[in-house]
C-alpha cells in the first residue's frame, strides 16, 4: 500500500512539475508583458526607462531562470500581482475561492446524488420507459451548451417569470442573517442548476454503466442462487461495488466540472474563480489567469491522487497491479 | 467528458455472419440496426449538405445588410427567422454559421485524433521511458483546466479559422491517445504481430500493416464523439468572443451578440444555440452507434 502510494505520489510531482513549464511557457509566449502594457497606457515613456523597467522585472533574463524564479516565487507563496485589481493574486484569490467552493459543492451534491440514483435505478430495470428516459436525457445533458442552457434559464426564469435574479451574488439592501441568506440562496439556484445538469448527466452514464457490469458478476448470481432476497443482493452485493469505480470518476470528472464553473460563473456574474479567470483573460492580467489556472490544475491532481489512494483503499486489486 | 458505454437499444444478437462477411460489413448491419444512430447521422448528413450548398439555398448574402428592418421577428418583412442588431437575415447566417462549426468541428476533431493516435502508437509500440514520458504528458494535459487554458490561447492567438482548429486539436488528443495505447499493447503481442516480426517484418509495416487496422474501431469512436466535442469549444469559445470573429458567422459568436438583445429580442437566442445542441447530439448518438456496433466493449 505504502509503495503505491509512494509511486503515485511521485507521479503527482512530475505532472506537477510539468504543468508549471507548460503554465509558465504559456504565459512567458502570450502578448503583451507588463513594460508592454505599462508602455501602451503611458506612451511618453522613454527607451531608456523601458529598458530600465525591463531589468528591474528581469524580462530579459534567458527563459529557464525567469522560470526558476517565478518558480521560486510561487513555493513561497507569492502568486503575483493583479494589474487590474492592484492587490496581490492570493489575496484575490482567497476572495473568490468560497463562492466558487459553494457553487460547486451545491451543484456537486444535486448531481451526484440525483444522478447516482437515476443511474442505478436505470440499470436495476434495464430497457423499461425510466431507463429509455434517463439514457435519452443524459444524452440531451452531454450534448446541452452550458453557455445555452444558461442563456435559457435566464430567459425563462428570470426575464419571463421573475422568480429568480439573472446574475450576481446578492441584492443591495438585504438585511444581514435570514434575510441575506435566503437572498443567497435565491441567487445560488440558477447558476446551481445548470453546473448540475451537465455533470448529473455523465454520473447517470457512469453509474449505469457500472451496475450494468456488476450485475452480471458471478457472485452476485451466487448470492441469488444462495436465496437471499433480492433487495439484499442487489444493495449489498452489487450495489457496493459498482459504487467502487465511480469513485475515479469524481476525480476524472473535476476538470471539465471546472471548466463548466467557469462557463456558468461568468454567464451569471457568480463572482468566483471562474469569473476571476475569464476577467483576468479579457483584461490582459496574466498573473491572475496564471495563478487561478495553476491553482485549478494543482486542485485536480490533488483530487486524482486521492482518489486514486481511495480506490487502492477499497479495492485491493489496484494495489498489486 | 467521461463518457462511457451506454447502450440505449438492447443489442440485437449479432446476426450469424455469413461466409466471406466482413467486418466492416458486419460493423455496417448492426449500426443499419441502431435507430438512434442512423437517425444522427441522417440529421448530420442534412447538416453537412445545408452547410456546402449554403450560397444557393440562403435567401441572402451573410453580410447583407436591412438596416430598415432591424431586429426583425420571426416570419416578419421577408426573413423566416427574423433579423438581428444590424439586419442580418438570421437564417443565412445560421447556414453560413454551420459552415464555419462544422468545419472546426471536424478539422480540430480530426487533428486530435490524428495526434492522439501518433502519441498512443509511439507510447505502446516503443514502451519503456518512451511511454513513459508520453503518458505523463498526456496526463498534464488531463488535468489541465483546458477550457480556461483555450480561453487564454483563443485570446492571443483566436480569431481565425486555423488558428481555432489548431488550438482545439492541440489540447484535445488525450483520450484518443490512452485509447490507442491500450490497443495497441493489446495488439502487439498477439501471435499475428509475433508472426510478422518473425518473418522479418520491419517496424513501419508492422505499425501500419498489422496494429493500426486493428485499431480502427476507438480512433472511429473517439473522432466522431470528438467533432461533437470540438464543435461544442468552437461554440463556447466564440461565445466568449475569442473564437471565430464577427462578421464571420459562427453559432457560438451568434449567441454572443444575441445575448445582449435579449430582454428585448429573445428569439435571436433560440436557433444558434438550438444548432449546436442539435449537432453535438446527433454527433453522440453517432458515436454512440458506431461504439456499438465496432466495439461494445470499449470504454469511451
Amino acid at each position: 500500500m505504502y509503495r503505491y502510494v509512494g509511486r503515485r505520489l511521485l507521479q503527482s510531482l512530475v505532472v506537477l512539475a510539468g504543468l508549471s513549464v507548460l503554465l509558465f511557457t504559456l504565459l512567458v509566449y502570450t502578448p503583451g508583458d507588463p513594460v508592454e502594457l505599462l508602455v501602451n497606457a503611458l506612451p511618453d515613456v522613454q527607451p531608456e526607462d523601458v529598458a530600465r523597467l525591463r531589468r528591474y522585472y528581469g524580462l530579459d533574463d534567458p527563459v529557464y531562470v525567469r522560470y526558476f524564479k517565478w518558480l521560486r516565487s510561487v513555493a513561497h507563496g507569492d502568486l503575483g500581482y493583479s494589474r487590474t485589481y492592484a492587490q496581490p493574486v492570493t489575496r484575490l484569490i482567497r476572495q473568490r475561492l468560497g463562492n466558487t467552493l459553494q457553487l460547486l459543492s451545491a451543484a456537486f451534491v444535486i448531481a451526484f446524488s440525483v444522478g447516482v440514483a437515476v443511474g442505478i435505478y436505470s440499470a436495476l430495470h434495464q430497457y423499461s420507459p425510466l431507463d429509455y428516459a434517463a439514457t435519452l436525457l443524459s444524452f440531451v445533458g452531454l450534448a446541452m451548451p452550458v453557455f445555452w442552457q444558461g442563456i435559457l434559464f435566464i430567459l425563462v426564469f428570470a426575464v419571463w417569470l421573475p422568480i429568480f435574479p439573472a446574475g450576481g451574488m446578492l441584492t443591495p439592501g438585504v438585511a444581514e442573517g435570514w434575510p441575506a441568506l435566503a437572498d443567497r440562496l435565491r441567487h445560488l439556484v440558477l447558476p446551481t442548476v445548470v453546473l448540475a445538469s451537465a455533470g448529473m448527466a455523465s454520473w447517470v452514464r457512469y453509474s449505469r454503466s457500472s451496475m450494468l457490469e456488476v450485475v452480471r458478476q458471478d457472485y452476485v448470481r451466487t448470492a441469488r442462487a444462495k436465496g437471499l432476497p433480492e433487495r439484499i443482493v442487489t444493495r449489498k452485493h452489487a450495489l457496493r461495488n459498482a459504487l467502487i469505480p465511480i469513485i475515479t470518476l469524481f476525480a476524472l470528472s473535476l476538470p471539465a466540472v471546472l471548466d463548466g464553473a467557469v462557463v456558468t460563473e461568468t454567464i451569471f456574474s457568480w463572482p468566483g474563480m471562474g469569473l476571476l479567470l475569464f476577467q483576468a483573460v479579457l483584461g490582459h492580467d496574466h498573473a491572475v489567469a496564471m495563478a487561478v489556472l495553476l491553482f485549478l490544475a494543482v486542485a485536480t491532481i490533488l483530487a486524482n491522487l486521492v482518489a486514486d489512494v481511495a480506490y487502492a483503499l477499497v479495492d485491493p486489486r489496484i494495489r498489486y497491479e | 467528458m467521461a463518457r462511457n458505454a451506454v447502450t440505449l437499444a438492447p443489442v440485437a444478437p449479432a446476426a450469424p455472419a455469413q461466409a466471406g462477411e466482413g467486418y466492416w460489413r458486419i460493423a455496417w448491419r448492426r449500426l443499419r440496426k441502431h435507430h438512434l444512430a442512423m437517425g444522427g447521422l441522417m440529421v448530420i448528413v442534412v447538416l453537412i449538405a445545408a452547410a456546402v450548398f449554403a450560397p444557393w439555398i440562403a435567401p441572402y448574402r451573410f453580410e447583407q445588410i436591412d438596416l430598415l428592418n432591424r431586429f426583425a421577428r420571426p416570419f416578419q418583412a421577408g426573413h423566416l427567422l427574423g433579423t438581428d442588431d444590424l439586419g442580418h437575415d438570421v437564417l443565412t447566417r445560421l447556414l453560413y454559421a454551420g459552415r464555419v462549426s462544422l468545419l472546426v468541428g471536424f478539422a480540430a476533431a480530426f487533428s486530435a485524433v490524428a495526434l492522439g493516435t501518433l502519441v498512443g502508437v509511439v507510447a505502446g509500440f516503443y514502451g519503456g521511458i518512451i511511454d513513459n514520458i508520453l503518458m505523463r504528458l498526456t496526463d498534464i494535459v488531463l488535468t489541465l483546466p483546458v477550457f480556461g487554458v483555450l480561453l487564454l490561447l483563443g485570446r492571443y492567438f483566436g480569431g481565425g479559422l486555423i488558428a481555432i482548429i489548431v488550438i482545439i486539436g492541440l489540447f484535445g488528443w488525450t483520450v484518443t491517445s490512452r485509447l490507442v495505447r491500450g490497443e495497441i499493447l493489446k495488439l502487439k503481442h498477439l501471435d499475428y504481430s509475433d508472426a510478422a516480426r518473425a518473418l522479418g517484418a520491419s517496424e513501419t509495416r508492422i505499425i501500419f500493416r498489422h496494429l493500426l487496422p486493428n485499431a480502427m474501431a476507438p480512433i472511429i469512436v473517439a473522432a466522431t464523439l470528438d467533432v461533437g466535442g470540438a464543435i461544442l469549444t468552437e461554440a463556447a469559445l466564440s461565445y466568449f468572443g475569442v473564437g471565430i470573429q464577427p462578421p464571420t458567422p459562427s453559432w457560438g459568436n451568434m449567441l454572443q451578440n444575441a445575448q445582449s438583445y435579449l430582454w428585448t429580442s429573445p428569439w435571436l437566442a433560440f436557433w444558434p444555440g438550438m444548432m449546436i445542441f442539435l449537432t453535438v447530439l446527433c454527433f453522440n448518438f453517432f458515436g454512440d452507434g458506431l461504439r456499438d456496433a465496432l466495439d461494445p466493449r470499449l470504454k469511451i
